[in-house]
Order: C-alpha cells, then sequence, then structure tokens
C-alpha cells in the first residue's frame, strides 16, 4: 500500500510547509504590532493638545509640544511633492506613451538604482545645490532632498498604472483629431488619476519618515520658522533630538513624536488602500 | 421608423467649412466623368509590417454618400485597410506603405498634412465600443470639439444634440446626459461611441466591426442607423457579417490575403460576381 503512506507523506509534508509560512507571516507581522503596542503605551501619556500646537519648552522645564515639528513635517512633505510629483509623473508618462524600448530600459533601470541610493545621499545633493549657494539651511533644500527621493517611486507607480490604460482609449482620442500629448493629459492621465494618486501618497509615506536627508538640509529648529527660506523643524529631527537627549520628559515626548509621525504614515497609507479599493468596485 | 425623419434633417445642409478644396482634386484625380463624386481614390496601396506584407497593390475609389462594406476573412487585411484611411496604422511600430490616397483630391499622406487634422475629417468607430470611463454621455459626445478648442457654448449643446439624434441615442438618453458613459448598455454605448465621431463633423465614417460584440436588437439599430447617415456622410464599414453588408452597403469590396479581389455594387457582388473565389466566399463556401 505504497500509495497511502505515500499520501500521509504528502500530507504531513504540507502540514509543515503551511505551519512554517504561517510562523514566518506571523514572524513578519508580530515587529509591527508590538512596535505599535510599544509607541502607544511610551507616547499616549505625552499626547495632548499642546503637544500639537506648543513649541518645544526649554530645557528644565516640562511641558510643551512639538507643533513646529509637526507642520514642519507637512511644509517639507508639500515642498517634496512640488519637485516630485510633476517630475515622476511627466517621467512616467514618457515612459509609457513616448520611449522606445531601449531608452525605457535605461530609465527604468537608472529610476532604480536611484531608488537604492542612500537618503543621506540626497541629503548631500540638497546640501550642495540649495545649502551651499544661498548659504543657509532651509525648508526649501529639505523639500528638495525629499522631492529627489519620491522622483523614482512615483515615476515607476506612474508607469504602470499607465500602461493599464487601455489602447482602445487612446485611439478613440487619436481617432477624433487630438495630438498625441493632448490625449495623454486629458484622457490617458485621467483615467489612471486614482493609480498615480495612490503612487504619491505612497511616495509621501516612504519620506515622510526620512531623518537623514534632512540633518543638514531642513537641519532643524526649535521655533516657528517663519519663511521657507529658514531652517525648519521635521518630527523625525526632533524625535532623534530629543531621544539622544538625557532628559525624561523629552524621551516621552520622543515616544509621542514617533507615535504622531506613525499615525501620519498610517493615514497616508489608509488612504492608498481607499483609492485602491474604490479602484476595483466599478 | 418615424426616428428617421428627425435624423435626416438634423443636420444643416451645408457640409461644415472644411478646409478640403473638393472641386480642384476630384476633376483632376479622375476622367471617368460625372458619375458620382469620389471621397477616397486609392491607388496601388500597399502595406508592409516590418517584414511582412498586409495589403498588397490595392486600387479601389470610394464613392461620396455611399455605404462601402469591405468583407473578407480574418486576416485578409480589412482593418488595415480601413486604418490606413485615417492614417491610424501609423501608430503601430513599423508600419509603412506605398501607393497613394487621396481624400476629395487632397493627398492623405502629402508633405505637411497633419494626421490630426486627418482624422478629424475622417472618424472612426471601434469594434469594441470604449467611452471614456471618465466622462458623463454628454462630454463623451462632445469631447473631440472641446479638448479641439470649441469654447462656444450654444454651439456645444447644439451639437449635443444633433450628434446624439443622429446616433439615434438622443430620446434614451436626453434626460440623463450627466451620468457616465459606460454606464450604458453595449449597444448604446457603441451609438454614444457613433455620437462622438460624428460631433467633431467629419467627411467620412469608418466602422471596424461595429456590430461584432453586439445582441440581434442592438446590431439592427445601428444598421438602421448606417442607413440614415448615407445621406449626409460617406460610411466605410467592416464587417464579418456577410449579410450585414448585403443589408447596409450600396458598394461592396472584398478582399483575400491582402489583396482586393472584387470590388463593385453590393448587389453583383452577392448576386453575380465575376470572381470565383468572391462567389465562393459569399456563399459560404470558405472564411
Amino acid at each position: 500500500m505504497t500509495v497511502t503512506s505515500n499520501h500521509y507523506l504528502r500530507r504531513s509534508k504540507n502540514l509543515l510547509m503551511n505551519a512554517l509560512s504561517v510562523a514566518c507571516a506571523v514572524l513578519v507581522i508580530s515587529p509591527l504590532g508590538l512596535i505599535l503596542f510599544y509607541l502607544v503605551r511610551q507616547g499616549v501619556t505625552a499626547l495632548n493638545w499642546d503637544f500639537f500646537t506648543h513649541l518645544p519648552a526649554p530645557v528644565g522645564q516640562t511641558g510643551g509640544g512639538m507643533g513646529n515639528a509637526i507642520t514642519g513635517t507637512l511644509k517639507l512633505l508639500a515642498l517634496a511633492s512640488v519637485v516630485g510629483v510633476p517630475v515622476g509623473i511627466l517621467g512616467g508618462a514618457y515612459l509609457s506613451e513616448y520611449g522606445g524600448d531601449r531608452i525605457n530600459d535605461w530609465i527604468r533601470f537608472w529610476a532604480d538604482v536611484l531608488n537604492g541610493v542612500p537618503s543621506i545621499v540626497w541629503g548631500m545633493v540638497a546640501y550642495a545645490l540649495a545649502v551651499v549657494p544661498f548659504k543657509t539651511f532651509s525648508a526649501y533644500s529639505g523639500g528638495l532632498a525629499l522631492g529627489f527621493i519620491m522622483i523614482p517611486l512615483v515615476l515607476r507607480t506612474t508607469e504602470e498604472v499607465l500602461v493599464l490604460v487601455p489602447r482602445s482609449y487612446r485611439e478613440a482620442a487619436l481617432a477624433l483629431g487630438l495630438p498625441q500629448w493632448k490625449m495623454i493629459a486629458r484622457i490617458v492621465l485621467p483615467t489612471a488619476l486614482k493609480g498615480i494618486i495612490t503612487g504619491v501618497l505612497l511616495a509621501m509615506g516612504r519620506v515622510a519618515g526620512e531623518t537623514a536627508p534632512l540633518l543638514f538640509t531642513a537641519f532643524g529648529n526649535s521655533h516657528w520658522s517663519h519663511s521657507l527660506a529658514e531652517p525648519i523643524a521635521a518630527l523625525p529631527l526632533q524625535i532623534f533630538a530629543y531621544a539622544i537627549s538625557p532628559y525624561d520628559d523629552w524621551h516621552r515626548q520622543a515616544w509621542a513624536g514617533a507615535l504622531v509621525l506613525i499615525l501620519l504614515v498610517f493615514a497616508l497609507s489608509a488612504g492608498v488602500r481607499l483609492l485602491a479599493g474604490e479602484r476595483k468596485k466599478p | 421608423m418615424s426616428a428617421q425623419e428627425p435624423i435626416a434633417t438634423s443636420r444643416p445642409p451645408v457640409p461644415p467649412a472644411t478646409k478640403s478644396p473638393p472641386a480642384a482634386g476630384s476633376s483632376s484625380a479622375r476622367a471617368e466623368g460625372a458619375a458620382p463624386e469620389i471621397t477616397f481614390d486609392i491607388r496601388d496601396l500597399s502595406v508592409f509590417y516590418g517584414a511582412s506584407q498586409a495589403l498588397q497593390n490595392v486600387t479601389l475609389q470610394v464613392l461620396t454618400h455611399q455605404v462601402t462594406a469591405i468583407i473578407g476573412p480574418s486576416g485578409c487585411g480589412k482593418s488595415t485597410f480601413i486604418r490606413t484611411l485615417n492614417r491610424m496604422h501609423e501608430l503601430t511600430p513599423g508600419a509603412r506603405h506605398t501607393g497613394s490616397i487621396r481624400l476629395l483630391g487632397e493627398d492623405l499622406y502629402g508633405p505637411g498634412i497633419d494626421p490630426t487634422i486627418v482624422r478629424r475629417q475622417v472618424g472612426m468607430v471601434f469594434q469594441k465600443s470604449n467611452p471614456f470611463p471618465t466622462l458623463s454621455i454628454a462630454e463623451n459626445v462632445l469631447v473631440g470639439l472641446r479638448l479641439n478648442g470649441v469654447r462656444d457654448k450654444a454651439l456645444l449643446r447644439e451639437r449635443l444634440e444633433e450628434s446624439l439624434r443622429m446616433a439615434a441615442l438622443w430620446d434614451e438618453v436626453k434626460d440623463i446626459l450627466g451620468r457616465p458613459g459606460i454606464g450604458l448598455s453595449g449597444g448604446q454605448q457603441q451609438r454614444l461611441c457613433i455620437a462622438r465621431a460624428l460631433a467633431v463633423r467629419p467627411e467620412v465614417l469608418l466602422m471596424d466591426e461595429p456590430c461584432s460584440a453586439l445582441d440581434p436588437l442592438a446590431t439592427a439599430k445601428i444598421e438602421e442607423l448606417i442607413n440614415s447617415l448615407r445621406a449626409s456622410y460617406t460610411v466605410i464599414i467592416v464587417t464579418h457579417n456577410m449579410q450585414q453588408a448585403a443589408r447596409v452597403s450600396d458598394r461592396t469590396a472584398f478582399f483575400y490575403l491582402g489583396k482586393l479581389v472584387e470590388y463593385d455594387e453590393t448587389r453583383t457582388i452577392f448576386m453575380n460576381p465575376a470572381n470565383p473565389q468572391t462567389e465562393a466566399y459569399v456563399s459560404g463556401r470558405f472564411g
């Protein structure tokens, strides 16, 4: 009865592999759960209205908040989008609509290489381009550094969703006598809009937590910054500064800052899921 | 069908002011005489995709305000043929052609002829209906005008109703013009696409198997519509369905293996074809 024994052997192998993959899945997810749990436990005590609206308190005083860092991160994200979104979308449109096979292979290859460049290198690039010439750290330079990181991300997702737009829509638009650029701008891009927004949100989530590129560009600021040409606070920078400080109160605030940052990234991801889910419906 | 009356009369008596000078071209092109005007004069047309030849030395004249059917088995070059008539085949990488095509006397591929202008004169309806998914019914109809810079609200409103009436869709959608075009049924979507093509007022309407994805009732509606379009447009329809060709067309061209086998009045092609291949095909013995 070799058939039966084989059957049992197969079944037990199957069970074993099944258990192994479940264990690995749990292993992957559990750190996320642990981090969230720990962050909430450590950070929630320092979270209050002041945390969102007040400046950091001077050393020795308790209280204060990270209002400047939260708005700073939002401003930096906006600046980064100004750099990364148009270049990424137009580049993705080029890849999907215009480029030939050879040049596309090169562009994709370089985009992937850029995607792998350590983020601190982007900080140095932005430092050389926007800090040295103007002789000041600024929100602009920080936004530039984050924008550079967004470009390859937005580029590749835009290309992927544009390729999914059926050829028949392009043909219909061209058959109406529309020039190619108008066909792309008014028919193809709007059809893929949700996918593009998804890609942009993902890229924003990715750069929201970047610290290294901001170290010598946005630089950080313990006050409100009044202009984008001044150094500006950012959540990751503030967390870093507070976490390495010797004060307990600052440690608590660093936890709270980390919690807020991760919630921000979560909100961006949730937006992505919402859009992606909606896309499947019709 | 009373619906045909307003359809036929809704188009202004004067054709739209397109820039082609028909008189100068057609007189020089043909010596055949005063018979019907020629819309397309195609001479010795061959089309290649890379190394393979899709059409061989096709010569034929498409007559104005007639319905011309293109029939033949799959892969015989029917679609390639009509795609050369609005320069859509150029979108296929590696496509090239020899020979000449004149539209109302003007060389379609002449130097300085912009394909986008050609495509405004020669509209096209595709096999699968393809209304733009982000646009409403009204926006779909008007998209060709709007994106080509027409801003005049009154004109747009007028064209919207006219085009939908010509496409025999107005009565069904007049109260839901703001709804998405892709919410309509398959047959309605295809008529919406016809309305969209008509809204830019082309001289010619190319139809690439417009009914192959539709049920018999929707097909009948489209055929009726083609019949009424004849009054104002030159229609060229590619079809797999020989009965359809027999029902809707004035003249029929039979293509086989990239060659034009026979081109004549539809009645002749179906009742008394000159070529034995044509006879075999129309009597259903191959294809």
